[in-house]
């Protein structure tokens, strides 16, 4: 799972969508590797605006990146972005994926498995939406 | 058709036969539909989206300027659309999605939705898909659109032959040689001698007007619809906010 992607994961749980805890969720035990992706500075410049930056921040720390800006860097007409942060953050976001490890939510406490790189998010029955609430309305 | 608890039903005529024919499935989907292609390479450099039932993430390479999130419920096809490797995949139900709502530029949920057993479940997962989308008021981009295609009733140049008036809710087989063990790139094609096992997957036929009817009752908006090669499709957006 890559880090870009644990940016736009929360709780499968309806319940606790409606809540701030299911976002972002928090890893446990993770195991990371570094794979390339080509390169495309264009490509980060338009994800950057998409990010919730808050919350990468916190996944960041948890997974031992303590070098992220504490604002979003933000690139304007006269000021294009650095490339270096570009770079940085396509190493980040898109080349490190986590293999192993454990994505918990804040509010249920229900944890999910990643492993060889995918995570799983089904739920166990007595989590999942309770068939009446689909079946009659 | 009888179906008292709908997600038990599905769990044994949809989930376990996707397991079952995984690697056989896969190694006949390979050719994007012209549509589908279409909607993803139109996209703008950068977006965001999901491919919501993602199979063996045949879509998931059509446009490398945009990134996508695929989920399916089949372990065993999720597995194989992660050696794609240039995007990412997890295992989800489009009914229990882990996705932060209004956060994405697009979805797409292709021969996917027609899985589901009752119209209620069918319009719940069409409410699913439109919840995680970037509202159409939002000042700041495009709203987000999902493009949703579903087989099709009216199947008169299929080996089928399924026409207007035929039962919606049907079975229909698949078949493989027992203990397939296709890899990725081959043809798919069963060889003389192989012994035949057929599985049975739950289909709902959708009839004319249909899809666009069940996205409208979900809340959506229907920007495009259409018809292409014995199925129906739509492309929707989020109610305004």
């Amino acid at each position: 799972m890559k880090i870009l992607t644990t940016n736009y994961i929360s709780c499968a749980v309806k319940a606790c969508k409606s809540t701030s805890l299911s976002f972002p969720l928090h890893f446990q035990d993770a195991v990371l590797v570094q794979e390339e992706v080509d390169f495309k500075p264009e490509f980060i410049t338009n994800i950057l605006p998409r990010i919730e930056w808050e919350a990468l921040k916190i996944t960041a720390v948890e997974l031992g990146f303590t070098t992220l800006p504490a604002q979003k860097p933000e690139a304007t007409e006269e000021a294009p972005l650095d490339p270096q942060v570009l770079k940085d953050l396509h190493t980040l976001l898109l080349e490190t994926q986590v293999t192993e490890g454990k994505l918990v939510c804040a509010n249920c406490k229900h944890v999910y498995n990643i492993h060889q790189g995918i995570a799983n998010f089904l739920l166990p029955n007595h989590l999942a939406l309770p068939l009446i609430m689909i079946t009659n309305f | 058709m009888d179906i008292n608890n709908p997600q038990n039903y599905e769990a044994e005529h949809v989930h376990r036969v996707y397991e079952l024919i995984a690697s056989h499935f896969s190694a006949t989907r390979f050719k994007p539909w012209p549509i589908v292609e279409g909607f993803l390479k139109g996209l703008p450099i950068g977006s965001i989206g999901l491919d919501l039932g993602c199979g063996n993430g045949k879509y998931l390479t059509v446009n490398e300027n945009v990134f996508m999130i695929g989920s399916d419920r089949s372990t065993a096809l999720v597995q194989i659309a992660h050696d794609l490797k240039t995007q990412d995949s997890l295992i989800a139900d489009t009914l229990e999605l882990p996705h932060p709502d209004s956060r994405f530029d697009f979805a797409i949920s292709i021969a996917v939705i027609h899985h589901f057993s009752t119209t209620a479940r069918r319009i719940a997962s069409i409410r699913s898909i439109l919840a995680t989308l970037k509202p159409s008021s939002n000042s700041e981009t495009n709203g987000g659109k999902a493009l949703i295609y579903v087989w099709a009733l009216e199947q008169p140049n299929s080996k089928r032959g399924w026409k207007e008036g035929d039962p919606q809710d049907v079975m229909v087989p698949w078949q493989t040689s027992e203990g397939y063990s296709g890899v990725k790139g081959g043809s798919g094609k069963l060889s003389k001698g192989d012994k035949v096992v057929t599985y049975q997957r739950y289909y709902h036929l959708y009839r004319e007007g249909e899809l666009v009817q069940d996205i409208v009752a979900a809340g959506g908006i229907v920007l495009e619809s259409g018809y292409e090669r014995d199925n129906w499709w739509a492309i929707c957006a989020p109610p305004h906010r």
